[in-house]
C-alpha cells in the first residue's frame, strides 16, 4: 500500500489510473448473443405476468423477451420502448430485485429470477446501436408545450408529446439534459457517457428543443411559460437538501452526497478527484450507497453508512446494501448525529444511538471523519409552484396540478416513489393527458 | 412495417395466423379472446352431424414430452370433434363473424361418409356466414374407429368422394385436411385436389403414446389403468410437417394447389419456413395452448421485422424455398465443407469430440489443456459437432473453396457442380454419348 492510500484529510489520487478503472466499470456488463439467449431461455411467458404488473411502465416482460428468444431484439427494444423511452437507463438503475425480478415466478420457484434488467438492456442497446430512432411523430398538431427539466420525468414527457406532434421546449437549470440520470447515479451504472448518449438518442423523435441554463424562478416563471406555451409539464426534480441540523454542521468537509456525486460524474478524470480517508455517509437511501461505494472506488480507506433506523427500514434496496458491504462500506444502523467536531475541518462525528421510533438510547460514539456526506433526503425548491401536497407539488393521477394548463411528474410531484422508472411513467402519461386536453380544445 | 394482411384461397385475414382446429377454436368466448389477441383467423373446432352430441373421456385426455426445463415439446390427445350441440356451435359461430368481418372464420367438418350427411350441414354452415370449411380427415383417434377422421384420410378415394360432394353442395372453399399417418402424402393430397379441393391443410396429428406409466404398465394418459394412442402435436412435430408440405409444394401435378401449413407452429420463424416451403398461411395450436393467445404478438412482429429486412412482401415469402428443395441425388457431390470452431466462443466441454471421436469420424482433436480443433485431413462435414454443440454459432461449416485442396481426399476442389446421376460409381450414372 502506498502512502497516498493512508494519507489523511480529502485528497486526489488514492488509486492508480488502473484501481480506479477496474472499480468503475460496468456493474452489470452487458450480455453477450450466446448469455442472452440463455438468459432468455428461462423466461416461462407467464399469464398477466407478475414482472410487468411490477414495472412501473408497464413494460410487457414476456412479450420482449420471447422477442430476443426468436432473433428479434429489435421487435424487443422496440416493446420495451414504447412504454418506457428510457428502457435503457432503466435497465441499467431500475432496483429490479425490488421490481420485476423479485416477482419472477422462477425467483419463487429456485430463488434466482429471470434476468430481466440485463435482457432490457441487451435489446435496447442492440437498437440504440443502430443510430437509427425507431419511432416517427405523428402528423404536426401546431401545438407547443413547455417541459421543466431535462431529467427522466421531463425527457419522457417530451418525447411522448413530440411523437404525438406537438413541439417541445424543454428547459434545464444544467448544462447538460439528462437530470439524475446524467448527474446523480453512480458511475458504475452509466458507463461510457451512457446518459449523454441516450439523450442524443432520445432526441432523434425531432420536434424538441432543449435549452440548457435556465432555471424556474430565476429566468423563467411559471406565469410566463403557462402564457407562451399550450402547456406545461414540471418535471425539475427537487433542488434543495435537507440540512442535518447539529451543531457543527457547517465545519468543513461535510457536504451533500448529491453534489458529491455530481462532481465525480462530471469529472473527466476521477484521480485528480479527491476524497477523505475517513468518509462517513449519513442517510439509507441509494444516494447514499451511491456516495458511499464511490467513496470506496476513489480508495477511501473507511467509509460508514450510517442509518437512524433499522437495516431493514432503510430506503435502499437489499441488493444495495449488499452491494456497498461487498465494496468494503460498514453500515451502521440505529444512530442519529448529535454532533460535528473539528477545528473548522470536520475530525469526528457524534452519533447517539436510537430506537426505531428515533428515541435516544443515551449511548453516544463517536467516528474519525474527514469528509462527511448528507445522503438525507432532498426538498422542492422554488416559488411561485402550484399547490403542493406535503412538500411536493400536488398531482392527480395524470399529472394535473392545481393550476390549468400546468402537469407535473418525477420527484418534484406528489406520489411516486423517486425512482427512475417512476418518472418515465409520470412523463408519459401525463404527456397522453396533455395531448387528450390539447386534441380536445382543437377539436372545440 | 410489412404488410401481413393474408388472402388464403379468397379468404382475408390482417395476418396468416390462424388458430388450428381444436380446444382453443371450440367456443364463442375462447374464439373472441383470440380475435382480440390479435390472430388473423381460426378454423372452428370440428363440428360433427346433428343428433345426441359426441361424448368424450372423462380422465385425462393430454399426454405430452418435455425438453430440459420442462419446455413443453409435443402434446398428445385423446380428445374428440367437439362435444357441444351442433345448434350451439351454428349460432356462436355466426355471432362471432358478425363482430368480427376482417377475421377469417373457417368451421371444420366431420360427418359419416355419406352425401346425405354432408348435404345436410353444408348449408346449415353456410347461413352463420362463415368463410368456409375444412374437411377433417385427420383425426387419428375415436372418430377413425367409426369410419370417420383419419379413417377417411387413409383412402384418397374416399377424400375424393366426399370432397366432390361438399365442392357439389356448397359454394365456400373448401379446405382438405389431410392426416400424416400414411406413407406418402401426395396420394391424399391428389385425391383432395382431384376432387375440387380449394386448398389443403397438413400435418393433423400423429399415431403416437408419448409414455408409459412403468407403475401402472399402461400407456398415458391413463384412463382406469388402460390407455389409447393419440394425436401428437407441437414443436417436436414440425419437421414432419415441413417435408410433407414440401412434397405436395414440389409436385408438378398439383402445382397452384394452395396449402395452410399446420405442425408445431411456434414462433414467426416456424411459420416463415412453413410458408417458404409452400403454404399460404400457418395454423397454430400447441403454441396457443402451451403459452395462451398473446403468443401470436411475437409472431406478428417477428415476421413482419423479417420480410422487412429482406425487402420481401408475404406473397414472395410464400414457396420461395420451393425450387431449392431436391432429392438426393442432385446434391451437389463437389460442395465441400469443413467444421470450423470459434475458440473464442468455445467452452470446452467437449461434447463435439465425444460426438465425433466415439460415433463419427474421428476427425476433432482434443489437446491436454481442452481445446479443440477441427482435423481437416479426416472431416467429412457431416455436421454433428455443428449440432451437438450447447454454444449456438460456435461450431460452423465453412466451404473449401474450389481450386484449393480437400485434404481428406488429396483432391483439388472442382468448381463443376457434379452429383450422383453422373457419378462414376453409379451403374445407372447418365453420360454423354461418346
Amino acid at each position: 500500500m502506498d502512502a497516498k492510500a493512508l494519507a489523511p484529510g480529502i485528497q486526489p489520487g488514492r488509486l492508480d489510473k488502473a484501481g480506479i478503472e477496474a472499480g468503475f466499470s460496468d456493474l452489470h456488463p452487458a450480455l453477450d448473443d450466446h448469455e442472452a439467449l440463455v438468459a432468455a431461455d428461462r423466461c416461462y411467458f407467464c399469464h398477466d405476468a407478475p414482472c410487468a404488473t411490477a414495472c412501473p411502465t408497464d413494460i410487457d416482460i414476456p412479450l420482449f423477451i420471447r422477442q430476443i428468444a426468436t432473433g428479434t431484439p429489435d421487435a424487443a427494444a422496440r416493446t420495451i420502448l414504447s412504454q418506457n423511452i428510457l428502457g435503457g437507463m432503466c435497465a441499467r438503475v431500475c432496483p429490479t430485485e425490488t421490481l420485476c425480478e423479485e416477482v419472477c415466478v422462477r425467483e419463487t420457484a429456485e430463488g434466482k429470477p429471470v434476468e430481466i434488467g440485463r435482457l432490457q438492456r441487451y435489446a435496447t442497446d442492440t437498437v440504440m446501436a443502430q443510430y437509427v430512432h425507431p419511432f416517427e411523430r405523428d402528423a404536426l398538431t401546431g401545438k407547443r408545450v413547455a417541459v421543466v427539466g431535462a431529467g427522466p420525468a421531463g425527457l419522457s414527457c417530451a418525447h411522448r408529446l413530440a411523437m404525438m406532434g406537438h413541439d417541445v421546449v424543454i428547459f434545464d437549470e444544467r448544462p447538460k439534459p439528462g437530470g439524475l440520470n446524467e448527474y446523480g447515479i453512480a458511475a458504475y451504472k452509466s458507463t461510457e457517457d451512457f446518459a449523454a448518449r441516450e439523450v442524443d438518442w432520445l432526441m432523434g423523435i425531432g420536434g424538441i428543443e432543449l435549452k440548457s441554463g435556465m432555471a424556474l424562478g430565476r429566468d423563467l416563471t411559471l406565469e410566463r411559460l403557462t402564457a407562451e406555451y399550450d402547456a406545461v409539464f414540471l418535471g425539475m426534480g427537487l433542488g434543495g437538501v435537507n440540512a442535518l441540523g447539529v451543531p457543527g454542521d457547517d465545519r468543513d468537509g461535510v457536504v451533500d452526497a448529491v453534489d458529491f456525486i455530481s462532481e465525480l460524474r462530471q469529472a473527466p478524470d476521477l484521480t485528480t478527484l479527491p476524497v477523505g480517508r475517513n468518509v462517513v455517509v449519513i442517510g439509507g437511501g441509494m444516494t447514499a450507497v451511491d456516495a458511499a461505494v464511490q467513496c470506496r472506488l476513489l480508495g477511501a480507506r473507511d467509509v460508514t453508512i450510517v442509518y437512524r433506523r433499522s437495516q431493514s427500514r432503510m430506503a435502499a434496496s437489499r441488493y444495495e446494501q449488499e452491494l456497498a458491504q461487498a465494496k468494503g462500506v460498514r453500515i451502521i444502523c440505529n444512530a442519529s448525529p448529535v454532533a460535528v467536531h473539528g477545528n473548522g475541518t470536520v475530525r469526528e462525528i457524534e452519533f447517539a444511538y436510537t430506537g426505531d421510533d428515533l428515541t435516544p438510547t443515551g449511548e453516544t460514539f463517536r467516528l474519525p471523519a474527514d469528509q462527511v456526506f448528507r445522503a438525507i433526503g432532498q426538498t422542492l425548491a422554488g416559488v411561485g409552484l402550484p399547490d403542493l401536497d406535503g412538500r411536493k407539488i400536488a398531482v392527480d393521477g395524470t399529472g394535473r396540478t392545481s393550476v390549468k394548463g400546468v402537469w407535473a411528474g418525477g420527484d418534484c410531484a406528489s406520489g411516486g416513489d423517486d425512482l427512475t422508472v417512476t418518472a418515465v411513467a409520470e412523463g408519459r402519461d401525463a404527456a397522453i393527458d396533455i395531448h387528450t386536453r390539447l386534441m380536445e380544445q382543437a377539436n372545440g | 412495417m410489412a404488410d401481413l394482411t393474408s388472402n388464403f384461397i379468397g379468404i382475408k385475414s390482417p395476418n396468416p395466423f390462424w388458430l388450428a382446429s381444436a380446444p382453443p377454436t371450440d367456443k364463442e368466448y375462447n374464439v373472441r379472446r383470440a380475435f382480440e389477441a390479435g390472430w388473423g383467423g381460426v378454423v372452428w373446432k370440428t363440428l360433427g352431424e346433428d343428433g345426441p352430441p359426441v361424448v368424450n373421456v372423462n380422465g385425462p385426455r393430454y399426454g405430452a414430452v418435455w425438453g430440459a426445463d420442462r419446455r413443453l415439446l409435443a402434446l398428445n390427445n385423446i380428445e374428440l370433434i367437439t362435444d357441444r350441440p351442433l345448434e350451439v356451435n351454428l349460432r356462436e359461430i355466426k355471432s362471432v363473424k358478425r363482430d368480427y368481418p376482417d377475421r377469417a372464420v373457417v368451421v371444420s367438418l366431420m360427418v359419416p361418409c355419406t352425401e346425405d350427411a354432408w348435404k345436410a350441414i353444408l348449408p346449415q354452415v353456410e347461413d352463420t356466414g362463415a368463410d368456409g370449411v375444412e374437411l377433417n380427415f385427420g383425426c387419428p383417434h375415436g372418430m377413425s374407429e367409426r369410419g370417420m377422421g383419419a379413417a377417411v384420410g387413409q383412402v384418397p378415394e374416399y377424400i375424393e368422394m366426399v370432397t366432390r360432394w361438399v365442392k357439389q353442395h356448397s359454394r365456400m372453399p373448401c379446405i382438405v385436411k389431410l392426416t400424416p399417418n400414411i406413407t406418402d402424402i401426395r396420394a391424399p393430397a391428389r385425391a383432395a385436389h382431384a376432387g375440387g379441393a380449394d386448398a389443403v391443410s397438413l400435418i393433423n396429428t400423429i399415431n403416437s403414446i408419448t409414455s408409459v406409466d412403468l407403475d401402472l404398465f399402461a400407456p398415458e394418459p391413463t384412463i382406469d389403468g388402460k390407455g389409447a394412442h393419440g394425436g401428437l402435436c407441437g414443436p417436436a412435430v414440425k419437421p414432419i410437417a415441413l417435408n410433407m408440405v414440401s412434397e405436395i409444394a414440389r409436385s408438378p401435378d398439383m402445382y397452384g394447389l394452395p396449402v395452410s401449413g399446420i405442425g408445431g407452429v411456434t414462433t414467426w420463424k416456424d411459420a416463415a419456413e412453413f410458408m417458404a416451403l409452400g403454404a399460404g398461411n400457418v395454423q397454430v395450436c400447441t403454441a396457443a395452448m402451451t403459452y395462451g393467445f398473446k403468443v401470436v404478438q411475437e409472431m406478428i412482429s417477428g415476421l413482419a421485422q423479417y420480410l422487412d429486412e429482406k425487402g420481401l412482401a408475404l406473397d414472395d415469402l410464400v414457396g420461395r424455398a420451393v425450387p431449392n428443395v431436391s432429392d438426393w441425388q442432385h446434391l451437389n457431390l463437389n460442395y465441400i465443407t469443413k467444421a470450423v470452431i470459434d475458440q473464442d466462443a468455445c467452452i470446452s466441454c467437449g461434447r463435439c469430440y465425444a460426438a465425433c471421436e466415439d460415433t463419427s469420424h474421428q476427425a476433432i482433436d482434443m489437446s491436454e489443456d481442452r481445446v479443440f480443433t477441427v482435423k481437416d485431413d479426416e472431416c467429412v462435414a457431416c455436421n454433428l459437432c455443428v449440432n451437438v454443440c450447447p454454444v449456438e454459432g460456435c461450431i460452423t461449416m465453412k466451404r473449401v473453396e474450389p481450386g484449393d485442396t480437400d485434404l481428406r481426399t488429396g483432391k483439388v476442389v472442382s468448381a463443376q457442380s457434379a452429383d450422383w446421376t453422373s457419378h462414376p460409381n453409379n451403374p445407372m450414372s447418365v453420360r454423354a454419348a461418346e
